[in-house]
Order: structure tokens, then sequence, then C-alpha cells
């Protein structure tokens, strides 16, 4: 049985007392991946929107989804909504497992799945003034489907 | 029947409102129906709907194909495709 820990969250996320949690799960490691906003193309502020009735949901079924495929000690999944700057951190995916393999395959896979199955929508505000909705990548599909049956 | 609608992103931001409640005909079975039935009232409507590629749906908080049916619906989200992570 993993440890499943799934958060929204408009806070910083505070990665290294995340990771602690899990190392002290007592598996033999953990891997974690953490999103951070990129400042390109003049960019200010990125608006994250997300579905508050549903996001929770997604996630714990994302994680829950990691946790029947690998043998995993802990899993964390925690994901920003707000106004984020440049530099800040978005994301965090994380599993613990008995061995490593276990646990990068499932970080990889939750941050893919995470991409285009939770419902968030990022909307970029440059210093100009101008603003837009970024679009959704096909390239992030196909990160997902690498994972499907 | 009544139905809570939630718009989301740019969708949200053509129509001008996070959401409302409708009560379409009996003739609205389907997403599609719905969303054609929404667009006959013009405005932003017609531009939040002009790229049906770009539109996704849930129903009471699942994910599902526009030709899904509106049975048994309480809530209706619609909103472009997603665009959570980072990198």
């Amino acid at each position: 049985m993993s440890a499943l820990r799934v958060l929204v969250q408009r806070e910083d996320i505070d990665v290294g007392a995340e990771l602690a949690r899990l190392e002290a799960l007592g598996g033999g490691g953990l891997a974690s991946f953490t999103g951070i906003v990129r400042g390109e193309g003049g960019m200010a502020m990125l608006e994250l929107e997300h579905h508050p009735g549903m996001t929770g949901k997604v996630m714990r079924d994302i994680a829950e989804q990691a946790a029947e495929r690998w043998t995993l000690a802990g899993v964390t999944v925690i994901h920003r909504y707000g106004e984020l700057r440049a530099g800040e951190r978005i994301v965090l995916t994380a599993a613990a497992a008995r061995h490593r393999h276990a646990a990068l395959e499932a970080c990889a896979f939750l941050i893919d799945w995470l991409k285009t199955e939770a419902p968030f929508w990022k909307k970029e505000h440059f210093a100009d003034g101008r603003s837009a909705w970024v679009e959704s990548r096909s390239s992030d599909t196909a990160a997902t489907d690498r994972w499907r049956p | 029947m009544a139905i809570d609608l939630l718009y989301f992103a740019g969708i949200r931001e053509a129509i001008g409102l996070s959401g409302e409640r409708v009560d379409p005909p009996a003739s609205v079975a389907r997403i599609v129906d719905l969303v054609d039935w929404l667009v006959e009232r013009g405005n932003g409507y017609v531009a939040a709907f002009a790229d049906r590629t770009r539109l996704r749906a849930a129903i009471d908080d699942r994910f599902v194909d526009l030709t899904a049916s509106l049975a048994g619906a309480r809530e209706i989200a619609l909103f472009p495709p997603v665009t959570g992570g980072a990198a």
C-alpha cells in the first residue's frame, strides 16, 4: 500500500520537506521532478487556472494509477495554481520505491500524465501588456501515449 | 431539466462568464447539441465554440467525448485542451 500525497495549492512547494517525507517511508530511493516557470519571450507572469471540483480527483487518480503500475512506498503530486513568476516552482511529482527503476519510471509517468490529463490552463502575461493562453502540444500527448498499454 | 455549466480559460473569457445555469429543450441530448444550442445565442458563444477541435468537456467531473449524452448530468464543464505541468 503506497502513501499517496496529492495537493492543489496556491502556495509555493517546499521540495526539501516533501522529499524528506518520502525518504522517511523507508524505500530504497526516490525520484522527483520539479517544474519551474520559464521566463522566455518577455513573459512577466504566468496565470494558472484550474477546475477546482475536478483537479484533485484527477490528480489522485493519476497517483493511484502509478501506485498500481509500480511497487512504490509513496507518491507525491503537488500542482500550484494562481499567479506565478519566472523561476517559481509550478509542479512536483515524486515517487519512492525499493528499486530505482520503479521510482524513476513512476516519476516520469506522473509528470507526463499530469500535463495532458489534469484540468489546468496556463495564460502568459507579457511585460508589454499582451497576454495569451498557452496551446496544448501534440508532443505532450505523445509523451502520455507512450505509457498506454 | 436545468444543468449547471462551467467555462474555463479562453472559453470563459469569450463568453464572459465562469458559469451559468441553463434549461435546454429536450432535443438537446448530447454535449455537441448543447454547444449548438448555446451558439444560437450569438456574441461570445460563437467565438468561444468556433473551433470544435479545440473543445473538451467533462460531465460531473469526468472527461467525456463531445458526443456524450447529457442524461443524468448535473454539471457540465467546457474548456480547451489542458496545459498544466511544466517544461
